[in-house]
């Protein structure tokens, strides 16, 4: 039976997506903070900032404010029932950003690059960027990530080999450009980063593997154990970098690693790393014809 | 805790050492690269009395409009360092006694800050809703129109507002020697 869209309702939905991911951080991110906050040293900056981070988050949960003003990227993961228009979907998202950043849940990011004029409301050309699946549920499942432009000005790519790093292209280059990537950005996408990677595809598909990465729960297990084995060797290693919570040292530099492997062109083995600060706002909805539901 | 109360003398900024955690209160004003760029090429003469020995916070807030008053809803620090070309220019202009932001300077500001005496402050990166709540009131924004809400320059009034000495009016920046480390340890990590 064809899923048949309510859009005002939809609408809402997603407008409440947006409040609840602008204002709440994920539960398992919070654990991850207060668990890195426990590790500090006391009487450190490193342990003072992530106890103002942590501050912060329970504030912007109370007055529904946003946790960090720039409210970023708009990422759209969208799984959709057979038959569903595209763009009734996508008409609906369009409206309920225009009203969140009405709201002040958004703040006006979309700026024309050409004259750079910021259109106000969010909106423009791929702004908010909607990315479509399908499956065989009867429901609308929309995964939405709000990524800031100080951790994305730090996402990068590698292309291997990479001589200066001696990276050839095997997991052990994937692991060189890791580290060098996280050594570069310092403090300066908001440590501790969430870390998504994507190996291999195209310069395209690869990041886009890397933003899906960031929607993983904390402390889940990667189903391929090679990626697993990285992930956790990772995760320690790059603790060792010294880096600290916003730069400042410490021992907390990322609080997750999560990497997803693309298949890729022969010619091509590209790594794409996408940072995540730690104001790392996702959060799911479920919506049914009969019922919305949030993670 | 260092209580500092805006405007700063010179002496005042001198005094700060890296590691310092202050508390800012009076009046600073909010810019970003379109408020530097205009700060530099058109040399406005009415922002001079309003900028000489308070901070200028690289900021982007979220902003509400209610019965024709503004309101800082989300206001944390933005990425300092694509000010680098032309901060110190800024500072020494305008007498500003210190930048806040997030991220670090480099060379060119931080010799800037040791010439004129000011200091880098860094702010808490996310932490929009705690920052917003230490601004009581905006008292002007200018450049709205033109600009657009984050990168317009808003005239703060500031309580407590926190922030932790990063780079000083002494050549020092905790920016320098956390990379000098972490350099050593990645290299160590890669293994070449």
């Amino acid at each position: 039976m064809a899923f048949k869209l309510n859009k005002e309702k939809f609408r809402d939905a997603v407008l409440e997506l947006i409040r609840l991911t602008s204002t709440e951080l994920p539960g398992d991110v919070i654990a991850a903070m207060e668990t890195a906050m426990d590790n500090e040293e006391p009487g450190s900056p490193a342990k003072s900032v992530l106890g103002a981070m942590l501050k912060n988050v329970v504030m912007a949960k109370a007055d529904s404010t946003p946790i960090c003003q720039d409210t970023g990227t708009n990422i759209h993961f969208v799984t959709i029932p057979e038959g569903l228009s595209l763009r009734k979907v996508e008409q609906a998202i369009v409206e309920a950003t225009q009203q969140a950043t009405a709201k002040a849940y958004l703040r006006p990011n979309a700026v024309d690059s050409l004259t750079g004029k910021n259109t106000g409301d969010n909106t423009g050309v791929m702004a908010p960027y909607i990315h479509f699946e399908e499956w065989d549920e009867p429901a609308i499942k929309l995964q939405l990530a709000l990524k800031g432009g100080g951790c994305e000005n730090v996402s990068t790519q590698y292309k291997l080999p990479n001589s200066n790093l001696k990276a050839g292209r095997n997991l052990e280059g994937v692991y060189k450009c890791i580290i060098d990537a996280i050594n570069k950005a310092q403090g300066l996408g908001c440590a501790p980063g969430v870390i998504g990677v994507g190996v291999g595809g195209d310069r395209a598909t690869g990041m886009i593997m890397a933003k899906k990465q960031l929607f993983r729960k904390m402390g889940d297990s990667n189903p391929v154990q090679q990626l697993d084995d990285l992930e956790r060797k990772l995760l320690v290693d790059l603790n060792k970098l010294g880096i600290g919570p916003l730069g400042f040292g410490g021992k907390t530099t990322v609080l997750g690693v999560k990497i997803g492997a693309v298949h890729r062109l022969p010619a091509s083995f590209f790594v794409s790393i996408a940072y995540m600060c730690w104001a790392d706002r996702h959060h799911e909805m479920l919506f049914t014809e009969n019922e919305v539901s949030y993670d | 805790m260092i209580k500092l109360q805006l405007p700063l003398t010179e002496a005042d900024a001198r005094q700060l050492k890296v590691g310092d955690e202050v508390a800012l209160t009076g009046t600073m004003v909010t810019g970003r690269d379109e408020a530097h760029t205009w700060l530099i090429n058109d040399k406005p003469e009415d922002v001079r009395k309003l900028l000489e020995g308070t901070v200028i916070y690289h900021c982007g807030p979220v902003v509400s409009k209610t019965d024709g008053e503004w309101k800082f809803v989300a206001a944390g620090p933005t990425t300092s360092i694509r000010e680098e070309p032309i901060q110190a220019d800024v500072v020494k202009e305008y007498k500003l006694r210190g930048v806040i932001g997030k991220g670090g300077m480099g060379p060119k500001t931080l010799a800037g800050l040791k010439d004129f005496g000011a200091v880098y402050l860094h702010a808490i990166g996310g932490a929009a809703t705690l920052l917003a709540k230490s601004v009581k009131k905006v008292t002007d924004v200018i450049k709205l129109e033109e600009f657009g809400v984050p990168e317009a320059m808003w005239v703060l009034e500031v309580e407590d507002f926190p922030a932790v000495v990063t780079m000083d009016s002494h050549g020092n920046s905790l920016h320098t020697k956390i990379k000098a480390d972490s350099d050593k340890i990645a290299k160590e990590l890669i293994g070449n």
